[in-house]
């Protein structure tokens, strides 16, 4: 027992060692500050900014757009809103959603692009990033709003408000950690996913500047990387993946601090 | 009417509305796959599609049975491994460990569930690639082996799919009242006896969803797969040998897609498979998940 989960702890520590290691020694200033060059791919200069962006344009507005989509449904899951075989049935078909994997949901946009004509762009990978993310979002939220006593929301009621204004001033606030950490949760996995956006985001050496534009991100960027047959240029997957990991490992330490100090504003 | 109940009528119509659109979400990804894919479907029969093993798009075939085994073997192998070793560190997690390790293990849990599955797939290539081919694979006799191979691939999913295992499986455990246990060791059986015969058996269901849950993750994982397996559609001979997998055959395909008849219409097949595949799965594990939760509700 004591070995299973030496195996299973080492692993994690082999693996960030490893993209610390190596990625220290391969980052440098002109890779976070420099977008890919002609040469890039070669084993010339350039960095990884436009992946960087990238990442960040794909996964901020997807996030937002999927806690807008999860919070709407957490709420309306609510035995305030619906009925009990309703809920009952959204939630078989998040649990199912959750489990589909995100080669799925890339190339479902990809048969959606091909009806509408549309190449490769920053909006299609932003959606099949929303699509990701909208079940490990909601059923968070969903699990935290649960929580939230009846009593609370009845109080809430008798003094006049209405359900929506109920749900958004009472149940939100009371269920705030869960949902920050939801949130956060998505975020995480939207930015490190790389299947969802292969064929929807496509791959570009510039930082996108419109929606259609096809746009390179931090997961995209390290898998075409280390198909390049250089190992000068495979160092460079090293230092995005160093940054890729920085990214999720911040945004799970803040998703701590944070769930920790908005605890102070439930009512026990 | 007044404004606020006007505002409440508007905003519980649009949370209607996203609530209905996630619940056909997954039929509308069924039926665009299947709609996707009735080209290819129209000129090949399913069987020759399902069970050919030639995958050679460029010359208009497109068997799919090799890597539906690889797919299988990769899957299997991966769970193989991951069962006992998640299993395990679980019921250390619950029952034996003391308080301030379960606290400092959790969130290392977390972490690795939370590691980009692309950091997976080259912390693999660096560390295992060279280890299965200088080290195992010599050691099992076959030298010939390129270090990425099916077993490579089994190795890097079976981590991937800890997390997911460990952490549903100690829930089920925790879950298992107090009495039971208590019970036990009041008749004289051990601790090691207890867990084997009382906390697997009463959360029994449990691991058999955790397990099916961590089946989804690892048939439908893409890059990771992908850069270690050595994408080769053929039916590998060893578990040293190249070999292909369903989600990372779509993947690998990326950069022909244009150039390909039909390719597009073979891919939206393959990803049809792979999403029955797992939603029969996801759909058996979150089943007997519930019936679980109504039968232990002590």
């Amino acid at each position: 027992m004591i070995a299973s989960i030496f195996i299973v702890i080492s692993s994690l520590v082999i693996i960030i060692s490893i993209v610390i290691f190596n990625g220290a020694t391969s980052l440098s200033i002109e890779m976070v500050t420099q977008t890919a060059s002609g040469g890039f791919y070669l084993g010339k200069g350039g960095g990884i900014l436009n992946a960087i962006l990238g990442s960040l344009f794909l996964a901020l507005p997807a996030t937002g757009l999927a806690y807008l989509i999860s919070i709407g449904i957490a709420m309306y899951l609510q035995r305030d809103f619906s009925h009990h075989g309703v809920s009952g049935f959204v939630r078989l078909s998040l649990d199912i959603l959750w489990g589909i994997p995100s080669i799925v949901y890339g190339i479902f946009c990809l048969t959606i692009m091909i009806a509408l004509g549309i190449g490769e762009s920053l909006l299609f990978g932003i959606i099949a990033l929303t699509l990701l993310e909208i079940p490990i979002i909601t059923r968070s939220i969903d699990e935290s709003i649960k929580m939230v006593p009846h009593g609370l929301k009845e109080g809430a009621y008798s003094l006049g408000s209405t359900k929506f204004e109920t749900a958004t001033k009472v149940v939100r606030k009371q269920a705030m950690p869960g949902i920050l950490a939801g949130v956060l949760l998505g975020l995480g996995r939207g930015i490190g996913d790389a299947a969802s956006i292969l064929f929807t985001a496509g791959f570009s050496d510039r930082i996108p500047t419109s929606l259609f534009d096809s746009t390179a991100a931090l997961p995209t960027t390290i898998y075409h990387i280390f198909q390049m047959p250089y190992p000068s240029v495979q160092q460079k997957a090293y230092a995005a993946a160093f940054v890729l990991l920085i990214i999720v490992l911040s945004i799970s330490i803040i998703s701590r601090t944070l769930s920790k100090k908005s605890t102070k504003y439930v009512i026990k | 009417m007044d404004k606020r109940k006007f505002r409440d009528i508007i905003c519980t119509k649009l949370m209607l509305i996203v609530t209905i659109f996630v619940s056909i979400l997954f039929f509308l990804i069924f039926f665009s796959l299947l709609n996707g894919s009735s080209l290819i479907l129209g000129e090949y029969p399913i069987t020759d599609l399902l069970f050919s093993s030639v995958w050679k798009p460029r010359g208009g075939e497109f068997g799919l049975f090799a890597v539906i085994i690889g797919t299988l073997i990769v899957t299997g192998f991966s769970l193989l491994i991951a069962v006992p070793i998640s299993l395990l560190s679980a019921v250390y997690i619950v029952e034996y460990a003391p308080k301030r390790i379960r606290r400092m293990v959790r969130p290392f849990i977390d972490v690795l569930a939370g590691v980009p599955s692309v950091v997976y797939g080259l912390c693999a290539y660096i560390v295992l690639v060279p280890l299965v081919r200088d080290f195992i694979a010599p050691y099992f006799g076959v030298t010939a082996s390129a270090g990425t191979c099916v077993f490579t691939a089994s190795l890097t999913l079976s981590v991937m799919v800890f997390p997911i295992i460990i952490s549903l499986s100690v829930e089920s455990f925790s879950a298992v009242p107090y009495e039971l246990k208590e019970a036990s060791l009041s008749v004289g059986a051990t601790k090691w006896e207890t867990v084997r015969k009382v906390i697997f058996r009463a959360s029994a269901p449990g691991i058999l969803s955790a397990i099916l849950l961590g089946f989804g993750r690892a048939f439908g994982e893409t890059i990771a797969v992908n850069m270690v397996i050595g994408n080769q559609a053929v039916i590998p001979s060893s578990i040293f040998n190249q070999g292909q997998t369903l989600a990372s055959l779509i993947a690998s395909s990326y950069h022909e897609l244009m150039s390909i008849p039909r390719l597009e219409s073979a891919l939206m097949f393959v990803a049809l498979v792979l999403f029955i595949v797992v939603l029969i799965f996801n759909l058996l594990g979150v089943l007997i998940l519930r019936r679980t939760k109504r039968r232990w509700s002590f």
